[in-house]
């Protein structure tokens, strides 16, 4: 009796809560499984079930051969039905193998699935023990535990939580698009949001893409026009997400639409105002900065939608009050200059995340002089001169002078493996690129010199080594493996100091016209803030975690909200695309469902008679250590008078995920995990211990 | 004293997560690890679920010895349980070694799903060791004492 006056710390309260203890006048049935011999070469299961059947409130017990066989489960089902039994103790593999199988089984003969029980005797007995007497033993006390603890067990109600038939894909870059094209192509609606002006992310500013030398906006426009007519497809620019409350399926969405100062529904297109507008000479975003936009601008041709917007930190109405250029011009009337940021709510089923990555571009380099030296530039800078579309209409040349350089050097790994930089991960998509860069360089400079410096060639992925073996060999790529220790000018030449490690580490000095560093794929700037605006978990680097790194790679820790693309590492186009129908295939099979069942295995704070309520005091202790933010503050009011008579915790059931650390967390012990309460627990351990 | 506990069959209560551990010991008996028969697993959702009353249940009800164990830091399937539970336990280890009950009998662990052979080692590890200090009974006379005097309650 020791133990039922002292499970429950809070003895007082619990003669004032109705509470239900222990059911004494159980009917429990035991069922031992020999597992062909697998349980019964070292475990006596016949004894298990003798001194199974003399337990406590055990109504039946048996053994047999296969209790997961047809026959085994019949046994159960019929011994449920004729012992009118009310909880079921299974002595066979482990739960992780077949207490599905079980629970289904009773739950057929009409018992509730949360009534039974399995004993872990092969596993953890037969498998791991010698025959012996205190390995039986082991076994009965197990089995004698879990009786105990079965008697507690409550029926549970699987959690049923509806769907909302939308999603919302977040950033429109190669990853965003192919998602919401695959959602809304099943039928679903989808609402994507884009930070910038337009769709289409870096892969619209590539040139040509690696491993084919397919021009990278004639594949991608053509996805980018039909994510803008699809009519499943919601599509916002200039969007962010600034708040995401709720659970799988009944997310809510607040989006920030920042102000175009263009109206959309008048706007042509026809790009007047762009033409007129008196601030030029904007470094382009989209040209990587070796171009110059206006203020009213659209980033590029192709752009979707391809209406301008108005850029206001840089346009000469909003800083210094007068201008108003594009205004005069527009041919429809379309600029309105004070229509503030807007602010939307949408209802969500489920979220895919596909915020991309960047490149380091800032002054990381001051060795290789890059930010000081006009013709050292980055590799998403190159791509911008190799383009057709890009400042200098794809002929390569230095943004220093415009001549042609004659001779060029590719640094590879500029960032990345250098734990010195604070990156030690490869960004895995430089090689590629860097071998492409130096290709297309010779494509267009007949006469041109090219030198790649590397660490280590990382080509794997299909013809990827065969396209690297076509620069070196085809295109006469000059590949030296080494690094460059220094870039600095003299008599406007770039000299690259660098060694030759297969040379015996010869130094090698060039002297260059032009420095390409394929500089390491980070993080987008914000993703921190991003994630924690989520609650989805990141990395050292700001790159977004899967919940599985193979097994669920598309899925995040927070039930609901997939990833995409590099937001969660560096990838390449493939590899990006790949993952957007990954997790787009996760999104259209809970969207396609109409209502999540759900395991009742969270946790609930107590609730009982007034004046008390609940032994719950409000110190929301839960819910600093909830990793799921699933405890809520929940106020109880008078019914006549509306006054809040107390504030306690409570916990959705469609965030928890049953993790329990709330249960051992609570000070006054008013929480508890269906499944695992303190009361079955408590009797497991102790009757663990007393046979 | 030694000599005399080489006979004694101390009874130890594991307490493990469900994702970890007792995969983990689940993946000892695929592999047919043997290990001592004197551990018996308790499963639990995570570390973070562990209520260290637990423990002093066990210790009462007679268990000589008590592993811990659940997934390594930064592998919680709950993201942070066993960060709070390996916090809190720095804290409540202090309070029982000041309430005199030996902390030395509790083991704490990490294993992996992947760690069948660790499993066997920290059973077996833990099993000798207990068995060199002998039975414990001292906290239990003492939850005995309490029961009898009724000092608890009513």
């Amino acid at each position: 009796m020791w133990l039922q006056r002292n499970w429950d710390c809070n003895v007082i309260l619990s003669k004032l809560i109705p509470y239900k203890v222990s059911n004494i006048m159980s009917r429990i049935g035991v069922f031992i499984c020999h597992c062909g011999e697998n349980i019964s070469a070292t475990v006596d299961c016949e004894r298990v079930a003798k001194a199974s059947s003399e337990m406590e409130g055990v109504e039946f017990a048996t053994d047999y051969k296969y209790m997961c066989s047809d026959p085994g489960q019949t046994l159960i089902k019929t011994a449920i039905k004729e012992h009118h039994l009310d909880g079921v103790v299974v002595g066979s593999c482990s739960p992780r193998m077949h207490e599905a199988t079980f629970r289904r089984a009773c739950s057929e003969a009409g018992m509730n699935p949360y009534l039974c029980e399995i004993a872990n005797l092969r596993e953890h007995v037969s498998w791991v023990h010698e025959k012996c007497e205190a390995t039986t033993n082991k076994a009965i006390e197990i089995v004698h535990g879990l009786v105990e603890k079965v008697k507690r067990n409550r029926p549970l109600d699987a959690i049923e939580v509806p769907v909302t038939k939308k999603a919302l894909v977040i950033g429109g870059g190669i990853a965003g698009i192919q998602a919401s094209l695959d959602i809304a192509n099943c039928g679903q609606q989808v609402i994507l949001i884009e930070k910038g002006p337009s769709i289409g992310g870096h892969m619209s500013q590539l040139s040509e893409t690696f491993p084919t030398l397919d021009c990278s906006q004639c594949i991608l426009t053509p996805r980018m026009v039909e994510v803008a007519q699809n009519p499943n497809i919601t599509l916002y620019t200039y969007a962010e997400l600034e708040k995401l409350e709720g659970f799988i399926g009944n997310f809510k969405a607040t989006i920030r639409l920042q102000a175009k100062s263009v109206d959309d529904s008048k706007c042509t297109g026809c790009g007047l105002c762009t033409t007129k507008c008196p601030q030029n000479n904007i470094p382009s975003e989209f040209n990587e900065g070796l171009g110059t936009r206006t203020a009213i601008f659209t980033p590029f041709p192709q752009a979707v939608p391809n209406k301008p917007v108005i850029d206001k930190e840089h346009c000469k109405y909003y800083q210094k009050g007068k201008c108003k250029v594009c205004q005069k011009f527009c041919p429809t009337g379309a600029i309105e200059y004070d229509k503030p940021d807007e602010f939307i709510t949408e209802d969500i089923g489920a979220v895919v995340v596909t915020t991309g990555f960047n490149v380091l571009k800032t002054e990381f380099f001051p060795e290789y002089g890059y930010g000081k030296y006009k013709d050292v530039i980055n590799g998403l800078q190159f791509e911008r001169l190799a383009s057709a579309s890009g400042p200098t209409l794809g002929e390569i040349r230095r943004p220093s002078d415009g001549q042609i350089p004659k001779k060029i050097v590719f640094i590879a790994c500029c960032g990345s493996r250098d734990p010195a930089k604070g990156i030690p991960y490869c960004s895995k998509i430089c090689c590629m690129y860097t071998a492409k860069h130096a290709m297309l360089y010779q494509h267009k400079v007949h006469d041109g010199d090219s030198t790649v410096f590397y660490m280590d060639v990382r080509a794997g992925g299909k013809n990827y080594e065969e396209f690297v073996r076509r620069a070196v060999e085809e295109d006469h790529v000059n590949y030296v493996r080494g690094r460059v220790a220094r870039v600095y000018e003299k008599s406007g030449k770039l000299i690259v100091k660098g060694v030759d490690t297969l040379m015996g580490a010869k130094p090698v000095e060039i002297e260059a016209d032009m420095v390409v560093l394929a500089t390491a794929g980070v993080a987008n700037k914000g993703a921190e803030e991003l994630a924690q605006r989520m609650h989805i978990s990141y990395d050292p680097y700001h790159f977004f975690t899967e919940a599985h790194p193979k097994l669920k790679p598309v899925e995040t820790n927070t039930a609901g909200i997939f990833l995409a693309g590099a937001c969660q590492a560096p990838k390449d186009i493939p590899e990006t695309v790949a993952s957007a129908s990954g997790a787009a295939v996760k999104v259209v099979s809970l969207l396609s469902r109409p209502t999540l069942i759900r395991e009742p295995l969270v946790a609930v704070v107590n609730r009982c008679a007034p004046p008390l309520f609940s032994t719950c005091v409000g110190c929301f202790m839960c819910q600093t250590i909830c990793p799921y933010q699933a405890i809520e503050r929940e106020e109880i009011k008078d019914r006549k008078t509306g006054k809040v008579l107390k504030v306690i915790a409570r916990i959705n059931p469609g965030l928890c995920q049953g993790c329990g650390t709330c249960v051992s967390f609570c000070r006054s012990k008013s929480i508890d995990i269906q499944g695992y309460t303190n009361e079955e627990m408590y009797a497991e351990v102790t009757a663990l211990l007393n046979k | 004293m030694e000599e005399n506990n080489n006979n004694f069959e101390p009874r130890i209560i594991a307490f493990v997560c469900n994702w970890c551990t007792y995969a983990g010991a689940d993946l000892t008996g695929t592999s047919r690890i043997k290990y001592a028969s004197n551990v018996e697993i308790v499963r639990f959702p995570c570390t973070g679920r562990i209520d260290f009353m637990l423990l002093l249940k066990a210790f009462a009800g007679g268990s000589d010895g008590i592993i811990i164990s659940g997934c390594h830091p930064s592998d919680c399937h709950y993201t942070s349980g066993n960060f709070h539970a390996r916090r809190r336990w720095m804290v409540f280890r202090d309070m029982l070694d000041f309430m005199g009950i030996d902390i030395e009998r509790i083991r704490w662990s990490w294993v992996s799903a992947a760690e069948g052979a660790k499993w066997a080692d920290v059973v077996n590890d833990t099993v000798d060791k207990i068995r060199k200090m002998g039975p414990y009974t001292e906290y239990k006379k003492a939850a005995m004492f309490l029961e009898e005097e009724k000092i608890c309650h009513d």
